[in-house]
């Protein structure tokens, strides 16, 4: 009986281990089920680069959309990595105890804040501040830039702390024994030798502005078209899905899927490009 | 501060000269260095500045929230019945509370077994291992809108669940399921090789030994896991909208379809026309959500100090 009750447990336990591989392959099998029938019906290359979107004379084009994902995401590295790094180094490298004690849980609270509070900010102050400041709609790629900026500053600083406290003091007391300044030595040696745990957050970083979805909607303007400038809209894959799931049918929620399909692409990548940077370090 | 400054004197004149620990400088010391050196400056600036700016976004924004939604907090915003006069968020709160307790009913069991088989079950160098590892990462890393659309083909389609409380449900504890995992194998990895040792020494079996007296002294640390995952519960909208839908009714079983609070802002603030409403469901999301990652913090570090050193 008690045997029975070891082998029973033991295979419960190994079954619920297989739950998120289960998980994962039936994510991918529906998502791409799902969508590359459309994506044939459509033509991979009218989909992928096709650069019109209107469902209603059946053009399903999502090179808008990926463009916009990118421009995006590139807007949001451009401001959070320079000031999650600086953060990050400032953590590790220059703040007292006391202050430490305090940033450190904010940091934490702001990575669990929910992303529509985010939106909800962004729409109630940054996108009267861009309306104010530059004459234009405020539903612009530069809010949504801003305040995916700042949405993927705690995952960038996290990681990177990590990175940056991990190298050998030897590197840091080296430096200074040569007569470098405590920032030449923080910065020539100390962060150069973090590089790849720095790397794996920027990435994770990319993978958080990319997926974005409801703070994105609420910012950007959401027009399905090629997006001409900063201060302009755009739209991102995530935002197209949301937008019109709610009333596609047929050959156009196949496509929104499709637009699922390429968006988990991506992700799947930085994923990768994430694991590779991250087994080269010690995180 | 007397014994780091070395007086050492100098032969050729007789003059005293201080030598001071580069960690015993004075104020005006440090200046006058950075006077000679002003990269070091720039760098010095630039980093504070971008540890202030931070500091002043996050703040900014806990700040304001707090200040516009505080006064809108009416006992309106709690009456037992929605209608769009009112904005009542007691519906979609109690929802959240029911689509939380329902996604955690599915994810942590899950979540520990799985991690119990990593940890206590699994061989070294067992190729499952290392596959469940790939493939858990690869779940944290997936948008939330991608657990939505699967959401929506598998459970709301496939299975037929419709727009339910279930089909939510379990879109989110697929989600959160990493999370669970993560926390409880680290948890599980700190408890000393001694204890179980001891408890096989005594002639117990395995299955005891992981029940009896693993799992009481990870306690902590799963449960940080598990409220960390309910932080994410409460604030996930995108994998939500398509599959618990968006009725605002508390839910009379599992099958009806229903909003949590999350999803309830995000419609308001959509409309566009109870702003107000919006900043004070605002509020009760962030206090929610602050006083979550608290409590995960809380008994994350109570479990670094006494959990295991206390000895059970």
């Amino acid at each position: 009986m008690q045997k029975f009750k070891e082998v029973f447990m033991h295979i419960v336990f190994l079954t619920a281990a297989f739950v998120s591989i289960a998980a994962v392959a039936l994510i991918c099998v529906f998502l791409f089920a799902n969508g590359i029938p459309a994506m044939k019906e459509i033509g991979f290359g009218r989909f992928l680069s096709g650069e019109v979107w209107r469902p209603s004379n059946e053009l399903y084009g999502i090179w808008p959309f990926i463009l916009g994902s990118i421009y995006v995401t590139a807007g949001a590295l451009i401001i959070g990595v320079p000031i999650g790094l600086l953060t990050a180094i400032f953590l590790a490298k220059f703040c007292p105890k006391g202050i430490y004690k305090i940033m450190k849980p904010i940091i934490s609270l702001m990575a669990g804040i929910p992303s529509v509070v985010y939106g909800f900010f962004g729409m109630c102050v940054l996108v009267p501040l861009v309306r104010r400041l530059f004459g234009v709609n405020g539903n612009t790629m530069l809010t949504a830039s801003i305040l995916l900026g700042i949405m993927i500053l705690p995952t960038i600083i996290s990681v990177s702390e990590t990175a940056i406290r991990a190298v050998p003091d030897k590197y840091y007391q080296g430096a200074l024994a040569l007569g470098a300044t405590h920032e030449r030595s923080v910065f020539l040696t100390v962060v150069p030798a973090a590089k790849s745990g720095i790397m794996a957050g920027i990435i994770l970083g990319v993978g958080r502005a990319i997926g974005e979805t409801m703070a994105v909607i609420m910012v950007a303007g959401n027009q399905p078209k090629v997006p001409d400038g900063l201060l302009k809209g755009v739209r991102t894959m995530t935002a197209n899905i949301v937008m019109e799931m709610g009333y596609a049918a047929d050959l156009h929620r196949e496509a929104l899927i499709a637009t699922g399909v390429v968006l988990f692409v991506f992700i799947l990548i930085i994923n990768l490009l994430f694991s590779i940077l991250k087994r080269r370090t010690v995180l | 501060m007397d014994k780091s400054i070395l007086r050492k004197r100098n032969e050729n004149d007789g003059q005293e000269k201080q030598i001071v620990g580069i960690n015993q400088r004075r104020f005006r010391q440090k200046l006058a260095e950075y006077k000679r050196t002003p990269g070091s400056l720039i760098l010095l600036i630039l980093v504070y500045l971008s540890a202030i700016l931070t500091i002043a976004s996050i703040g900014f924004l806990l700040v304001y929230v707090l200040v516009k939604g505080i006064p809108n907090l009416t006992p309106e915003l709690f009456k037992w019945e929605y209608n769009s006069e009112n904005c009542s968020m007691l519906p979609a709160l109690i929802n959240t509370v029911f689509m939380t307790l329902l996604s955690l009913l599915v994810a942590a069991p899950i979540g520990i077994f799985a991690a119990i088989y990593l940890v206590e079950y699994a061989k070294k160098g067992n190729k499952i291992v290392g596959i469940v590892r790939i493939t858990a990462e690869t779940l944290t890393g997936i948008p939330s809108i991608v657990y939505g659309l699967f959401g929506m083909l598998f459970f709301v389609t496939t299975l037929k669940w419709k727009l339910s409380l279930l089909s939510g449900a379990f879109t989110l504890a697929i989600m959160v399921l990493p999370v669970i995992m993560r926390t409880t194998e680290e948890a599980l990895l700190a408890v000393p090789n001694s204890y179980r040792e001891g408890s096989f020494g005594l002639g117990a079996g395995k299955l005891r030994t992981v029940f009896k007296i693993v799992l009481p002294s990870a306690v902590p640390g799963i449960l940080s896991g598990i409220i960390l995952a309910t932080g994410r519960i409460v604030g996930e909208t995108a994998a939500l909208i398509y599959t618990a839908g968006s009725v605002a009714v508390v839910a009379e079983n599992v099958f009806s379809s229903t909003r949590t609070l999350s999803v309830h802002m995000y419609l308001l603030s959509k409309e566009g026309f109870h702003t107000n409403q919006a900043y004070a469901t605002a509020v009760v999301l962030l206090v929610l959500v602050v006083l979550i990652n608290f409590a995960s913090d809380y008994i994350a570090k109570k479990f670094a100090a006494d959990g295991i050193n206390s000895g059970r």
